[in-house]
């Protein structure tokens, strides 16, 4: 696995790497060896689109020649339970998302619910996780102009990601429904329902496009 | 019956409640927040014995104006930070050392005569609910306790009746001129050589658009050789992230996580104690240094 690592002040390193899922099993792989204590010294591990932040560093200079030789396992199936969010597909950008996706409002809700994500990474807001999954063709752009409100638990798209706002805050995502699934509580462990590489599947419930289950092939359009 | 409590009679511009920080959650979008100068924070706790790990007991973080208290058992008190008036009901009191303040009696924190910041260490520190592990207000995303208000009252926790002792005088004050060390990258490949060039002899000054978030910058714009974004990437403390206006931030205790435009460098972190006291105006210079 080709990593490229670069100094981040003097306590931190950025690993960048070739793309997502090379990110991703990076990613699970930090994970791995913290969780088996063979990562002393590091304070945070924050994963992003394609780099992984190592805050904290006691040794970075140490670390910094160690990544480029180890072994990163490929990411396998995994066996994990799927996290399960009920959406009401009923959000004010869903006639025009399935207008730049090129098809109708019930197959947009249909592309969207039968899509397996993955929280690539969080941000913006605790618990607020990018979700990838979707194919390329259907990316959106952010609204032109940001809504200075919205609500808690909008599902919404920008760019390649799916994401859902834990409270309301302003925001220049595509809003395509809602959900009452709690996202972050600070009483809960962990806080976040959406933790960085967790599975995520949008149920879709009740509003007038439930169960849009035609049998058109995936992504048709 | 013990009250271990104070009441807030004036708030001040910004008053917030301050820690040294909420560690180990910027993987889920969480600010590392707590106080803009933690050596202050650590000097002051000291000072009114807290010790050991209760150096990073909670206090208070006022913003130019300082603020007005009333506890309501006697307490041991600090003020520290940026320099200001201390006052007892109504008499002069010791600013940068340890302060017994009777039970009912009204501790005035004066407005910073220079810097920014002053803070308020308690004997046995305030003991509001802790959030993740810390009792800091992030006010990016709006955990922990909201900024004071007047009235609002602030449990105290147990005073260890140690008494305190430190081993360096109080800091003075902010100097004239703030030099920030820094080290280049991680995307100093994306500027102009000339860019690169100005960052690191031109001066800056400190924007009243600042806040615990980021010190905003007024000065040469950094001139990009690639345009377009970058991919939302981890961010730390002490970052100089340039937004597509060419002026840099550095990034304070509440900065967000991860962001999308690129860091051309980062500042020493013992350098921000001083730049979170650097008023609106304040001539900055960033150093490279390996």
């Amino acid at each position: 696995m080709s990593v490229r690592t670069l100094r981040v002040g003097d306590r931190a390193l950025l690993v960048e790497l070739a793309g997502g899922t090379e990110t991703e099993a990076f990613h699970a792989e930090l994970l791995r060896r913290r969780a088996a204590g063979a990562l002393p010294g590091v304070r945070e591990i924050v994963p992003a689109a394609r780099t992984v932040l190592l805050d904290g560093v006691d040794d970075p200079g140490r670390l910094a020649a160690e990544l480029p030789h180890w072994e990163v396992e490929p990411l396998h199936a995994r066996v994990e339970a799927v996290v399960e969010v009920p959406v009401r597909y009923d959000g004010p950008d869903l006639a025009e998302v399935a207008d730049l996706w090129g098809v109708s409002v019930e197959e947009a809700v249909r592309v969207h619910s039968a899509t397996e994500f993955r929280v690539a990474f969080c941000g913006f807001a605790p618990g607020f996780g990018y979700l990838t999954g979707l194919d390329e063709r259907y990316g959106v752009p952010r609204r032109a102009t940001p809504r200075t409100a919205v609500p808690a638990g909008s599902v919404a798209l920008a760019g390649p990601y799916t994401g859902v706002y834990p409270r309301s805050s302003p925001g220049g995502w595509q809003l395509i429904g809602t959900t009452d699934v709690v996202l972050w509580d600070t009483g809960r462990e962990p806080a976040a329902l959406l933790t960085p590489g967790t599975r995520v599947r949008f149920t879709t419930v009740g509003g007038p496009t439930c169960g849009a289950g035609d049998s058109a092939a995936e992504g048709g359009r | 019956m013990t009250d271990r409590a104070v009441a807030v009679v004036r708030a001040g511009a910004l008053t917030t409640v301050q820690d040294l920080g909420r560690v180990g959650y910027a993987h889920l979008g969480v600010p590392r927040s707590g106080a803009l100068d933690p050596g202050a924070v650590r000097l002051l706790n000291r000072l009114v014995g807290n010790l050991g790990a209760r150096e990073g007991a909670a206090v208070l973080e006022t913003t130019v104006d300082g603020c007005a208290l009333r506890p309501r058992c006697a307490v041991t008190v600090a003020v520290g930070g940026a320099p200001c008036p201390v006052r007892v009901d109504g008499r002069p009191a010791a600013w940068g050392a340890a302060v017994r303040v009777p039970a009912g009696s009204l501790l005035e924190v004066g407005a910073a005569v220079r810097g920014l910041r002053s803070y308020v260490a308690f004997g046995g520190g305030l003991a509001v609910d802790p959030v993740l592990g810390s009792r800091s207000t992030d006010l990016l995303s709006g955990l922990g306790p909201a900024p004071l208000a007047e009235g609002a009252v602030l449990p105290l926790g147990a005073d260890t009746a140690v008494r305190g002792s430190v081993d360096a005088p109080p800091w003075p004050g902010p100097p004239d001129e703030l030099v920030l060390r820094v080290r280049l990258g991680p995307r100093d490949d994306w500027f102009t050589a000339a860019a690169l060039h100005a960052f690191a002899t031109r001066a800056y000054r400190v924007s009243p658009a600042s806040n615990r978030i980021g010190l905003r910058l007024e000065g040469p714009a950094l001139e990009r050789v690639r345009p377009g974004e970058l991919a939302s990437e981890g961010m730390v403390l002490g970052a100089v992230q340039v937004p597509p206006d060419g002026r840099p931030v550095v990034f304070l205790a509440d900065h967000p996580t991860t962001g999308g435009y690129p860091v051309v460098a980062v500042v020493r972190e013992a350098d921000l104690g001083a730049a979170a006291q650097a008023v609106p105006g304040t001539p900055v210079r960033f150093i490279p240094v390996r």
